[in-house]
């Protein structure tokens, strides 16, 4: 039983589950599924500042979806910590080598603790990956109006031109990302 | 039209499908669920997005790498099943659990610019730390502690796009 807990599912089992959510925000609330606005929630609760695009009642439009995104963290404690698998993430042995010529080695849990450990925010490009990454994603979905559950998810779901174009941006982004901005960053140190 | 001579565009003018989104007439119906259905849910799609492994770093860069499927069956099933379910509600059911009509505000195009390059500038930085928004949160509570700076960092992120908004393309 503990085993079934333990072992992570197959895409099969997830995607159709994250699919849900979509409609079930809709059905229970008239909620539109879509995590990024709660970055913005945050601010306009922190520090608005006078700024027009935060300055809204956070508590009555985003309540919400703050107890949804703190859920999220509570079911990341259960499955992650609790129900952990305790095995690597079984990637492609193609991945393992491209990560290895980066320089990525630690290949437990879910991300690579070279880059995400407390001490890596000392080095560069543990810096750059957390502290420049983190912002990037935060200017881009605000920027782009969701990410990839607002507009992925949620936005196509309801057939949006605008959500088909910030999907392929994503995926055009992520390329980049990966194959130029990656290595470069990697590089730094080595 | 200059840049220079454009008159500051204020919330109204620029296009806003979150604030579109929040203020309809949602929030108050009284058979409106408590925020603790909505921490349920959440909690639902942290361990969904956990087990089946969406949040991991690895599995990021497999998908952007072209080396396995895992992640692009997560999307192709994913999303027939959104498109499905959300368009079933809309054009059959119409009605919450509640009652009310279901309101899905569409998105304004505009020139597209804030799509392709917003969605390109966050593509970069999914690539960087391997997590979209929904998968900062469950890392963090997955024992990834460092998310938290990620998480801020987004955060001033999000603050910086508010404070530049009206000089962006939209």
């Amino acid at each position: 039983m503990r085993d079934i807990l333990l072992r992570p599912w197959p895409w099969y089992v997830a995607g159709p589950l994250i699919g849900l959510f979509a409609p079930l925000l809709l059905w229970l609330g008239n909620r539109m599924f879509g995590v990024s606005s709660n970055l913005r929630h945050l601010c306009s609760a922190i520090a608005p500042r006078g700024i027009p695009y935060l300055s809204y009642d956070w508590r009555r439009e985003g309540g919400w979806n703050l107890a949804f995104v703190a859920g999220i963290v509570v079911g990341g404690v259960l499955a992650g910590l609790v129900f952990r698998n305790p095995e690597p993430v079984a990637v492609a042995a193609s991945t393992r080598a491209s990560l290895a010529a980066l320089g990525i080695h630690q290949l437990g849990g879910l991300v690579p603790r070279e880059l995400f450990e407390w001490s890596s925010l000392a080095t560069v490009r543990g810096w750059i990956v957390l502290v420049g990454g983190g912002f990037l994603v935060g200017f881009g979905t605000a920027y782009a109006g969701g990410c990839t559950s607002g507009h992925g998810i949620s936005g196509v779901a309801n057939l949006e031109v605008p959500s088909f174009i910030a999907l392929a941006a994503f995926f055009a982004g992520g390329l980049l990302g990966t194959f130029v901005l990656l290595p470069l960053v990697l590089g730094i140190g080595r | 039209m200059t840049s220079s001579t454009e008159p500051r565009i204020d919330d109204e003018e620029v296009d806003d499908d979150d604030v579109h989104a929040l203020t309809a007439e949602q929030t108050r119906d009284p058979g409106a669920p408590g925020l603790w259905v909505y921490l349920l849910v959440g909690i639902a799609f942290g361990i969904v997005l956990t087990k089946g492994e969406a949040i991991s770093w690895f599995r990021i860069q497999e998908m952007f790498r072209f080396q396995g499927f895992h992640m692009y069956g997560i999307f192709a099933t994913a999303l027939p099943t959104a498109i499905a379910g959300v368009q079933l509600l809309k054009r059959r059911w119409r009605r919450t659990l509640g009652g009310e009509t279901i309101v899905v505000p569409p998105k304004h195009l505009g020139s597209g610019v804030r799509y392709a390059v917003g969605g390109t500038i966050f593509g970069l930085g999914w690539a960087l730390t391997g997590a979209c928004p929904g998968p900062l949160f469950a890392l963090l509570g997955g024992g990834v502690t460092t998310m938290i700076v990620a998480i801020a960092s987004a955060m001033l992120g999000t603050w910086t796009y508010g404070r530049l908004r009206h000089r962006l393309p939209h």
